[in-house]
């Protein structure tokens, strides 16, 4: 809403400079966005009168006006100003001297110029006559500015048409401020000082309006009102210039006195009006009275709106109707038919009450949002009609020589409701920590014209009529606060006890933390994706046609691309092509992310979808940074599982394995699912060299996801205890055993610890080899076996004695050869 | 043969002598070596004297004998020197011939970063969790019910423009575009015990992407409920906010606004930090910066959640963590937060 400060200062005085009351009005709620100073780089620019209108002698386009610009001066310009023609004179120009800034009229963007004497076709040009656009009042260029033709010559423009514009922005409450009104009204509480708004005043001269319109409200409970005026005898113009710059300051176009008196009075009241051309009402209706219905739209009607659009309507929506159909989409906008025109002398003005909320849906459907639909969507008060009506009735009386006839049509099934709340003192120390006596809570409501009585130790708060946004005490209590101004109100931690602690929130909390903080410091680097996606990109993580269907996804009904249209059931597809995206500037990328997946529930997909955290890594490139003092190798499964196996153990996790795993998106040979005794918690493999491809990637990538719910919620809760370092030496002993490549390390390293028993400490495989001296088919793996026992220093007979045990259990179960060993004590 | 002490004392003297002369041109270990033999040797020279100092007359022996034994202990004492001297040389060579530039740069140690998202959550959990909110989890796919109706945002109302909607085509199912259906479900959680919790997690707007909208953002709700909270308690703790997060010179000014959850509403704001106040193009020239909203919990909010607000009252309020972030790290588009590219990423954490 733009608040020019001339038009505002009609209803009361402004006391403060205008940064301390934009700061104020902030402070309350109305915040103002930008302080608009028109006119202030207006130098050299001042009112002249065109004298004389002649043709350029070499150019058919072109005129030469002479300017009185005062004191005597004449000045020649030349124009190519359509809207002044040859022969006319005395028009009022804003005239720009050599050395005034002024916008480009034509260029975009309005860069400035410095007007110059010139010459154009061999006549000198001394001044410009300027349009708003190079005055930077609006975009209009279409024509020079004709100024109030009152306008002293010789005055300065600033002074003529400078101003001083709040441009406020307000939140949905605060409809009653989209009203020069309405602000006001907060600024003279602000102040402390009175509104004047004095009553409209017109001789309603016309003949009486009984009779000669019928209105009917079919649809009660979405039009709480319907006013009408009959105005004749109008003689349509332009509007008044002081109005004409009041509006083009309030950011709306003047179009002529009738559409411009109806806006003045919905930017001053907050009342969109109507007019209908009461001629082409009557036509309609056969020469007789028209008879106006408020209903719903019925099916498959439809009309023409005043934009030329035919449109459809539906049965919610409310219109305003003759015998013959609609005639208007009710506070949406008027019908093509019954629009007024130059031609239109008699009008029927339209002050009418809808329901917000049905109004809402119509602007939606139609897309057709308007100043008027912005106020009738916030909700209007039903009082505010009939003094609209009047107000514009006296402006079209002054202005477009309107005889207003006597009586006014006020349907008024559902008056508004006399709103009353209680409030005591308590209520407002209780909310706002301040206290307040009933005196000063009377005073303060007061200037916001709440009528307080005192009842008992309360107040029987009564609220105005023009403030819907006040239904509870809280509600009061905020005036109060706004009042009052927030910065003096008391400021205290809180005194009450924090509610008792909650451990599992927490841990919870630290753990997520700590696995990022893990994940880190094995080099990974964190990344948030989208949680919206495609299914498409899901899809190329599987093999063809066995990618979920778009059913398994929560898909949005109004997505704002194709590409991000459904809610992920993964992280790695993003993920994927998040490396991608890198590798093209970075020769290693190793990325985590942690978020959530959203899977909905199959058997019942309209209740919320399940939404577990996933933890997905993925790493390609060399496994070291770049330097000059080391070479680097690529990185393998192996350092994937290495970083799952650390953040595994720093989680606590005891019971896990790693199992062989064949399945996309993993190489088929190269993929494992992670377990948690027996649950499996996650998948990850290096990628299938298929789905790389897919994603554009041409370098080895690894890849995992894990259920982040169930590590976390496997992961130790309680510290372990100290274990204390060994108090007896190890021996430490190898074993080096051939045998089918084919046998799982892990179950060559299970079958190790059986037979070792509780004397074999620890099993640490140091070698894996094939080739040269091994058999084809088959692998040597190397284990370094440390023995110990805790509470004596082991013999070497007792440890050849396990150590020969485990070689046979190897041979016998496993078929592996043994191939020697060497004792290391330490 | 007999000998007279004479003769002895300048036999070592000649020894003393030839001695001191060889020690200095003794170049390696190995030469220290073999003059040792030499002279100290089982077989060296002052053995010989030793034994030669045995055919001296009983009574001269004694004198003769000190004289022998500080003339071996001067030797030993002497090589000793010449040995570390010649140690201490060729050490110093072979230091000499190990050395570095040490304006090579070191091995990297390639530690990953966090997201700039993630340590801001921290910044605000720890600033939090000192003022006694604990953190809550809650969900993101949210109901009509929950985003909008519980908070007193009935279908149709006019504040239902203040958020752009991604609905879903599952009907009543909607992507939360805010954290604030989030205070219902801990109310509900914890009713009527006391509730002093920040709220943090994924939001969604229906909003063309550009350098300050995004479809994804995060925010962090914040709520207490208890008897007693008053709007002087929500002053208190989000000006200690502000003033952990952004310096404790911040000053801080409260704006009145409006959320339809909350009553009275409003706005938090503090000077700029990049002009100070002064007005500059971070603040749009207004010298403020709009941080977060909030307000005392609604009557309606309150009652939903399942507490009777005739006897409890609460605050809640919701940063931007993406603005905390930008404006602290001078960060001027938000698209940089989620389009994960590692110059950026690689810059935090």
């Amino acid at each position: 809403m733009r608040i020019p400060l001339s038009w505002l200062s009609d209803y009361l005085e402004l006391s403060d400079p205008v940064e301390e009351l934009a700061g104020r009005l902030t402070r309350a709620g109305l915040e103002v966005a930008a302080i608009e100073e028109i006119g202030a780089d207006w130098q050299g620019i001042s009112v002249g009168q065109i004298v004389k209108i002649e043709k350029h002698p070499q150019a058919d386009r072109l005129l030469v006006a002479q300017v009185d610009c005062g004191s005597g001066q004449l000045k020649l310009s030349v124009t190519g100003a359509p809207n002044i023609k040859m022969g006319q004179a005395g028009q009022k120009v804003a005239v720009a001297w050599p050395g005034a800034r002024l916008c480009s009229g034509h260029a975009e963007g309005s860069p400035t110029f410095t007007v110059k004497p010139a010459r154009l076709r061999g006549v000198a040009s001394e001044v410009v006559l300027c349009s708003e656009k190079e005055l930077g009042l609006s975009e209009d260029h279409s024509g020079i500015l004709l100024l109030d033709p009152e306008a002293p010559v010789g005055t300065p423009l600033s002074e003529l048409l400078g101003d001083t514009v709040l441009e406020l922005e307000l939140t949905p409450n605060l409809s009653r401020c989209l009203s020069l009104i309405g602000v006001a009204r907060e600024v003279a509480a602000l102040q402390g000082t009175r509104l004047e708004v004095s009553e409209p005043s017109y001789r309603a001269e016309g003949e009486p309006i009984a009779g000669r319109v019928g209105v009917q409200i079919a649809a009660e409970e979405l039009c709480a009102r319907y006013s009408a005026l009959l105005i004749e005898n109008i003689q349509d113009g332009p509007s008044p210039a002081w109005m004409q710059r009041r509006l083009r300051l309030a950011g709306m176009r003047p179009i002529s006195a009738i559409v411009d008196i109806t806006n003045y009075v919905m930017l001053e009241w907050g009342q969109p009006l109507h007019a209908f051309d009461y001629d082409r009402l009557r036509e309609r209706a056969g020469g007789k009275a028209p008879k106006i219905t408020v209903r719903r739209a019925r099916s498959a009607e439809s009309i023409t709106t005043l934009d030329g659009v035919r449109r459809d309507l539906d049965q919610e929506m409310l219109i305003i109707a003759d015998e013959r159909g609609p005639i208007a989409i009710a506070g949406v906008m008027g019908g093509q038919e019954t629009e007024v025109s130059e031609q239109t002398r008699t009008v029927l003005l339209e002050s009418a009450n809808f329901n917000n909320i049905n109004n809402r849906r119509t602007v939606a459907r139609l897309k057709l949002p308007s100043e008027a639909a912005l106020r009738f969507t916030r909700g209007i008060p039903a009082e505010l009609t009939e003094r609209a009506a009047r107000r514009a009735a006296e402006l079209m009386s002054h202005y477009a020589q309107g005889r207003v006839s006597n009586g006014m049509v006020d349907v008024y099934p559902h008056r508004q409701p006399r709103r009353q709340i209680e409030l005591a003192p308590r209520q407002v120390e209780r909310l706002l920590g301040l206290s307040l006596d009933a005196e000063r809570i009377g005073e303060v409501l007061g200037a916001l014209d709440f009528d307080c009585e005192p009842q008992g130790e309360s107040l029987r708060v009564t609220v105005p009529w023009h403030r819907l946004d006040v239904e509870i005490p809280a509600d009061l209590i905020e005036e109060i606060a706004r009042m009052i101004g927030y910065q003096h109100l008391p400021a205290s931690l809180i005194s009450e006890p924090p509610p008792s602690w909650r451990p599992e929130g927490a841990l919870d909390l630290e753990l997520e933390e700590q696995v990022r903080d893990i994940l880190v410091s094995c080099g990974l680097t964190e990344v948030i994706n989208y949680s919206l996606s495609n299914p498409e990109v899901e899809a190329r993580l599987y093999p063809e046609g066995q990618a979920p269907d778009e059913g398994q996804y929560i898909r949005l009904a109004n997505p704002l691309s194709s590409e991000r249209g459904f809610l992920r059931r993964n992280l790695l597809a993003q993920l994927l092509q998040t490396v991608a995206a890198n590798r093209r500037h970075r020769s290693r990328v190793l990325l985590f992310e942690i978020g959530r997946v959203y899977l909905p529930d199959q058997q019942d997909p309209d209740s919320l979808p399940a939404e577990p955290r996933r933890l997905a890594l993925a790493l390609s490139g060399a496994r070291r940074a770049p330097s000059w003092n080391q070479k680097s190798e690529e990185l393998d499964f192996f350092d994937l599982k290495g970083i799952i196996t650390e953040l595994l153990s720093r989680l606590g996790l005891e019971d896990t394995s790693f199992v062989p795993l064949s399945a996309w998106p993993f190489h088929p040979r190269r993929g494992a699912e992670l377990r948690s005794g027996q649950q499996p918690v996650g998948r990850l493999g290096e990628l299938h060299p298929e789905v790389a491809q897919r994603f554009g990637l041409k370098e080895r990538t690894l890849l995992g996801e894990l259920d982040l719910e169930a590590l976390l919620a496997q992961s130790r809760r309680q510290p372990r205890g100290y274990r204390p370092s060994p108090r007896f030496p190890a021996i430490e002993q190898d074993l080096a055993i051939v045998l089918p490549e084919k046998i799982p390390a892990a179950q060559v390293s299970e079958l190790i610890r059986q037979a070792g028993g509780p004397l074999l400490a620890e099993v640490h495989l140091f070698d894996v080899y094939q080739g040269e001296q091994v058999p084809e088919g088959q692998r040597s793996l190397a284990y370094s076996l440390r023995y110990r026992a805790p509470d004596r220093t082991l013999t070497d007979a007792e440890v050849q004695k396990i150590h020969a045990r485990i070689g046979q259990a190897l041979t016998r179960e496993l078929g592996a050869v043994v191939r020697g060993s060497e004792e290391v004590a330490s | 043969m007999k000998q007279d002490s004479s003769e002895l004392q300048a036999q070592v003297e000649a020894l003393r002598t030839d001695a001191r002369r060889e020690l200095p041109q003794l170049k390696g270990l190995e030469a220290c070596e073999g003059f040792r033999v030499r002279y100290l040797g089982r077989k060296g020279m002052i053995t010989r004297l030793f034994e030669l100092m045995k055919s001296l007359p009983p009574e001269a022996r004694p004198a003769a004998g000190k004289l022998l034994n500080r003339a071996k202990r001067e030797l030993e004492q002497a090589l000793g020197e010449r040995q570390q001297q010649i140690r201490l040389s060729s050490q110093a060579q072979q230091l000499e011939a190990e050395a570095l530039d040490v304006t090579l740069p070191g091995r990297p140690v390639a530690l990953g970063h966090l997201h700039l998202m993630s340590q801001t959550l921290r910044e605000i959990y720890r600033i939090f969790a000192r003022l006694g909110f604990q953190m809550e989890r809650t969900r993101e796919v949210e109901s009509d019910e929950y985003n909008f109706q519980l908070l007193n945002i009935p279908p149709g109302h006019p504040a239902r423009d203040m958020w752009s909607t991604f609905y879903t085509t599952r009907p009543g199912l909607l992507l939360r575009t805010h954290t604030s259906p989030g205070q219902i479900r801990v109310m509900r959680r914890y009713a009527p015990q006391p509730v002093r919790a920040i709220l943090p997690g994924k939001c969604y707007r229906y909003e063309q992407v550009d350098a300050t909208h995004e479809m994804q953002f995060y925010q962090v709700e914040g709520l207490a409920v208890g008897r007693e909270i008053t709007m002087a308690h929500l002053k208190g703790v989000l000006i200690e906010f502000v003033r952990q997060l952004f310096g404790q010179e911040r000053r801080v000014e409260l704006r009145a606004s409006y959320f339809p959850f909350t009553e009275p509403s409003l706005e938090v704001a503090m000077d700029c930090i990049a002009c100070g106040g002064r007005g500059c193009r971070i603040c749009s020239g207004t010298g403020w910066l709009e941080i977060l909203g909030s307000g005392m919990v609604h009557p309606v909010v309150l009652q939903n959640g399942g507490y009777d607000p005739d006897l409890f009252s609460g605050f809640a309020f919701g940063i931007g963590p993406e603005r905390v972030a930008m404006l602290k790290y001078h960060i001027e588009d938000i698209r940089l937060f989620y389009s994960n590219d590692l110059r950026f990423t690689e810059q935090f954490g």
